[in-house]
């Protein structure tokens, strides 16, 4: 008796049937024209898979025919950060919470890593494993208060959290406090997820991972889940009186991108081999990820991708270029280059490429090519 | 009639509301509101604006908690209850402004509510392909929220509260800004989704589409309960013709 | 950490701190001149010379006197948040009047404290006198920002604005390096240097005096200005419903463009006061902006007096935290009170 009426259609027992189109489908629409059978939209859910495939292998090639150092820092930086953008476009893209405090989270990967190796001699690796489930932790416990506060408030308060967890491993003599970590030489190899020779293996872990997040990403925006997330973002009452829990689901968004932002945390710091607070927890390293999603586009897949594939290379070889000698000339460069991207593309490229989409589907006659511009970008 | 069989079959109202308050500050916007709902029922909520209907929604439904009264629902104390939970129980509303999702597709917008009752992707594609047929709006369903017009969005706002499987729904105002096309179609929908099994109160100020369909009314005027009973017995109220109906009803009729 | 450093310029721990990427240098690295020292909790009170903040246990400060202690933490604390209190008001009357962060508030006190400092220095214009230049430059910079870049991104969705303050703050901070050098300036011989007042068992600053009493009256007049002229009272409606104001005949461009000039007279002013008693170099407002995202938060966006008591509120909270925990954990309290105000008040403290 206290089950929703749907439950019980599949019993013939019950009362007459409840079914909602009981007797309605045979007849008219509402707007009194007759109605064609349903039939599922089908959608090109696959696309990004495919195109995910095809950016991995000139990924995986591009080192290869590149053999260059600076290069392949530049690779293993734009992986790190088109993956924390995915990471964060989970919270802040479908869920629409601006997170200004994953650098928390970045740090948290980064100090779990290099102290499981540091302090106790153990691999990386695991360390690397505790760091996601430490972050998950914490994002977890720090949502709690966090998420009832909403827009700017909320933004606020990440940065807050951030801020506290920056402060603590400041003057944590555990972790080295302000000196930070330089984690000690082992020998090369995976076991110890070091090496000094050659930076492709970087290249290739990395890479890996980012394709595990690319992944993750599309599972969660493809499951309920997703849709969840994108129903809180318009509208949180919208979506609770479609029985959705919003701070159920937020909280799930929030743990799945820190648990993510974590390990290139550690990735970050087996790669550098040295962190310190003032590195892996600086505000600097949160407004990357936003920048670079938002200018890439926020809440959809390749939006940190090419966010990423222009702005770090932007800013690492402005640095390697300009570094040394222009004082500052790279990060003038690269903020007026924010600005004027915001100011002219505040949609970002994907969504620069939508709007051209549509206008060319809407050229041609079939509804069914803007659908697929939508679907794909 | 499918109606009086169900209500038959189930004495106990399915909707309870007892003595209903809720004040904001010195505000009464309801003020010891008391009525009860019966399975397969029509009732109209109607009364002047700023009567305190939407805010009976919410009390309801679960956005407001009431400063004092009891809502009971099928059997169940929901007073003071989440939204989410008060939905999972099978009781949702609209919103009297609209809140279409307007970066997701009219058929993704369906399939969030869906997902309620329809865990997987294939079955809540298929009841929102199902609940978009019954509100017209299949064609539309590859449209983002927010190129639809206002008539569009707030059948898609039925859709949506449909696709949750509700045994009562609750309309606020969905046919407030329709023209005289659209109101046919959605009286025509809420006749249909009676004979579907479903429970409605609807809140409306168009009287000559509300008057017709429903079975009980229940005026609200300041925050009261000033009447109650069929569309008939309402429209004869010496109180209600004087709170409101006076202009409206009757220039119309 | 890193205590009673002389040197800034030399100083190791600086150098580390600046490291750091978007976030200020640490201001108790200017302790070189002990009677004028920055943060009121690093305040080296003469009368308390050779203990300074190696107190830990509140027990020692029982046998020193603790009230006297506690007083002189309280107004240090208090005067911080008054001038705090100014560079949140700017802020929050952006924020409220065009639900903008201005993540570039900060860079804006930077700006005004090199005016300060280069005023000084070639012209010998002591900042006591030369503030209405400073806010006369910064309000030109926030209305010029307006113009220029707010703007086009005022009403486009998303986080386009943030994006753009952010931006914006990249290129003043790396634009006063790359012109200016890193290095930490200092406006030594100014005419309020190594002055104090003493009251009893409190000894109080007179740069931090001049700064929280020129703070509170620029508060104050930026409060009347909202509250009595046309121009205040075309904020007002503008902030309430921009489309309303737009009807009602107020050119809502120009407000927004005086709003965001305003908001920078307010930490021009502030950048001023600062000056005769903090380093000048190119983070030193980064922290300020921080400080102040959280103070007009807890203020309530675009309420005056709401930044003035959070301002205070914090500025307090961060001499005790300073004073209790050490001064490392002085803005983790900070963050911490934010943190559970707004458990209690989701909007602030005086949010509607
Ligand atoms: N959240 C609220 N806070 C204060 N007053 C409210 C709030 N919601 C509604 N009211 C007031 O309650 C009264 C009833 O409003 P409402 O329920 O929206 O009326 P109706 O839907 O019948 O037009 C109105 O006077 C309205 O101003
Ligand atoms: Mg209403």
């Amino acid at each position: 008796m206290n089950e929703s009426p749907w439950k019980d259609r599949k019993e013939p027992a019950g009362e007459p049937t409840r079914r909602l189109t009981h007797g309605a489908l045979e007849r008219t629409g509402s707007d009194g024209q007759a109605l064609r059978p349903a039939q599922p939209v089908r959608r090109r859910a696959r696309a990004p898979e495919l195109w995910l495939l095809a950016v991995s292998a000139v990924v995986a090639v591009l080192p290869l025919a590149v053999n260059n150092v600076n290069f392949h820092h530049v690779l293993i930086m734009f992986l790190i950060f088109a993956s924390l953008g995915e990471a964060w476009n989970i919270i802040t893209g479908l869920a629409g919470q601006t997170s200004f405090g994953h650098a928390a989270f970045f740090g948290i990967g980064a100090y779990a890593a290099a102290v499981a190796y540091f302090r106790h001699g153990i691999s990386p690796w695991i360390g690397m494993a505790a760091g996601a489930v430490i972050a998950t932790a914490v994002s977890a416990v720090v949502s709690y208060p966090v998420f009832r506060l909403k827009g700017h408030y909320f933004a606020i308060a990440t940065l807050a959290v951030a801020e506290i967890i920056f402060q603590l491993f400041v003057s944590w003599s555990y972790v080295e406090g302000a000196t930070g970590i330089s984690i000690p030489v082992a020998a090369e190899g995976l076991a110890t997820f070091q090496f000094h020779t050659s930076k492709l293996p970087y290249c290739y872990i990395t890479l890996a991972a980012f394709v595990g997040t690319v992944l993750v990403f599309r599972r969660v925006e493809e499951s309920r889940l997703g849709y969840y997330l994108r129903a809180i973002k318009g509208s949180e009452e919208a979506a609770m009186a479609m029985g959705i829990n919003p701070a159920r689901y937020k909280l799930y968004a929030m743990m799945i991108s820190a648990f993510i932002t974590s390990i290139f945390g550690s990735i970050y710091a087996q790669y550098i081999l040295y962190i310190d607070p003032f590195m892996v927890f600086a505000l600097a390293i949160s407004m990357k990820i936003v920048l670079l999603t938002v200018l890439g586009g926020l809440g959809s897949v390749w939006g940190p991708v090419l966010g990423a594939a222009i702005l770090i290379p932007l800013s690492e070889y402005t640095r390697i270029l300009l570094g040394g000698t222009g004082k500052g000339i790279d990060l003038i460069v690269f903020g007026a280059l924010i600005v004027v991207v915001a100011c002219f593309q505040p949609q970002g490229i994907v969504g620069l490429m939508r709007s051209h989409g549509r206008r060319r589907a809407e050229r041609g006659v079939s509804g069914d090519a803007r659908r697929d511009a939508t679907a794909v970008a | 009639m499918d109606a009086t069989d169900t209500r038959a079959a189930n004495a106990r109202p399915l909707l309870e509301v007892t003595g209903l308050t809720m004040r904001f500050g010195n505000l009464a916007a309801n003020d010891n509101v008391t009525f009860n709902v019966h399975r397969g029922e029509i009732v109209a909520l109607i009364g002047p604006n700023g009567a305190g209907k939407t805010t009976c929604f919410n009390c309801v439904s679960g956005f407001l908690r009431p400063t004092a009264g009891r809502v009971v629902f099928d059997g169940i104390d929901i007073t003071g209850m989440r939204p989410y939970h008060i939905c999972r129980l099978g009781l949702t509303r609209t919103f009297q402004i609209v809140k279409t999702l307007g970066d997701m597709t009219v058929e993704e917008n369906v399939m969030t509510g869906a997902f309620l009752r329809a865990p997987g992707k294939r079955e809540a594609r298929e009841v929102a392909a199902e609940v978009l047929e019954l509100t017209g709006l299949l064609d539309k369903r590859a449209k983002p929220g927010r190129s639809l017009t206002i008539a569009e969005r707030k059948r898609l706002e039925i859709a949506r509260a449909l696709a949750t499987r509700p045994k009562l729904l609750m309309l606020d105002e969905a046919m407030a800004g329709l023209n005289p096309t659209e109101i046919k179609g959605a009286m025509d929908l809420c006749l249909r989704l009676r004979e579907a099994g479903l429970t409605l109160v609807v809140v409306e100020h168009i009287m000559e589409a509300i008057m017709p369909i429903s079975d009980r009314v229940i005026v609200l005027s300041s925050g009261e309960k000033i009447a109650e009973g069929t569309p008939e017995e309402v429209a004869a109220n010496e109180d209600v013709i004087k709170a409101y109906l006076g202009e409206k009803y009757h220039a119309a009729s | 950490m890193h205590e009673g450093c002389q040197n800034p310029a030399t100083c190791p721990m600086g150098r580390v701190l600046s490291r750091r990427p978007g976030w200020g240098a640490v201001p108790e690295c200017n302790t070189g001149n002990p009677a004028t020292t920055g943060k009121g909790t690093k305040t080296n009170v003469p009368s308390l010379r050779g203990d300074p903040r190696r107190r830990r246990s509140p027990l020692v400060h029982v046998a020193v006197g603790a009230v006297g202690v506690v007083l002189q933490v309280l107004t240090s604390g208090l005067m911080m948040g008054f001038v705090y209190a100014l560079v949140a008001v700017g802020l929050s009357i952006i924020w409220g009047v065009m639900d903008v962060i201005n993540f570039a508030h900060g860079e804006f006190l930077m700006v005004s404290m090199y005016s300060a400092f280069w005023l000084y220095t070639l012209l010998r214009l002591d900042p006591l006198f030369s503030w209405p230049i400073e806010m006369a430059i910064v309000f030109a910079l926030g209305y010029l920002t307006y113009k220029v870049i707010i703007r086009r991104v005022v009403d486009a969705p998303g986080l386009a604005a943030l994006l753009a303050t952010f931006g914006l703050s990249l290129v003043l901070r790396n634009l006063a390096q790359f012109l200016w050098t890193p290095n930490y300036r200092f406006l030594n011989e100014t005419l309020v240097t190594d002055k104090r007042l003493i009251l009893g068992p409190v000894v109080l600053g007179m740069p931090q005096i001049v700064a929280a009493i020129g703070s509170v009256v620029m508060t104050i007049l930026v409060f009347y200005f909202v509250q009595r002229t046309r121009m205040g009272r075309a904020i007002q409606a503008t902030s309430l419903d921009k489309d309303a104001a737009k009807l009602m005949g107020i050119d809502t461009e120009k407000v927004y463009a005086f709003t965001f000039g305003l908001g920078g007279a307010c930490v021009g002013v502030a950048g001023a006061l600062l000056s005769s008693f903090f380093p000048v170099h190119p983070e030193s407002g980064a922290l300020y902006s921080l400080l102040a995202f959280v103070i007009v938060a807890l203020g309530g966006f675009g309420n005056i007096k709401g930044a003035l008591q959070a301002g205070v509120i914090i500025g307090v909270a961060e001499a005790l935290g300073g004073f209790y925990l050490g001064t490392q954990f002085k803005y983790a309290v900070v963050f911490l009170i934010y943190l559970l105000v707004m458990q209690v008040r989701p909007s602030g403290l005086f949010g509607w």
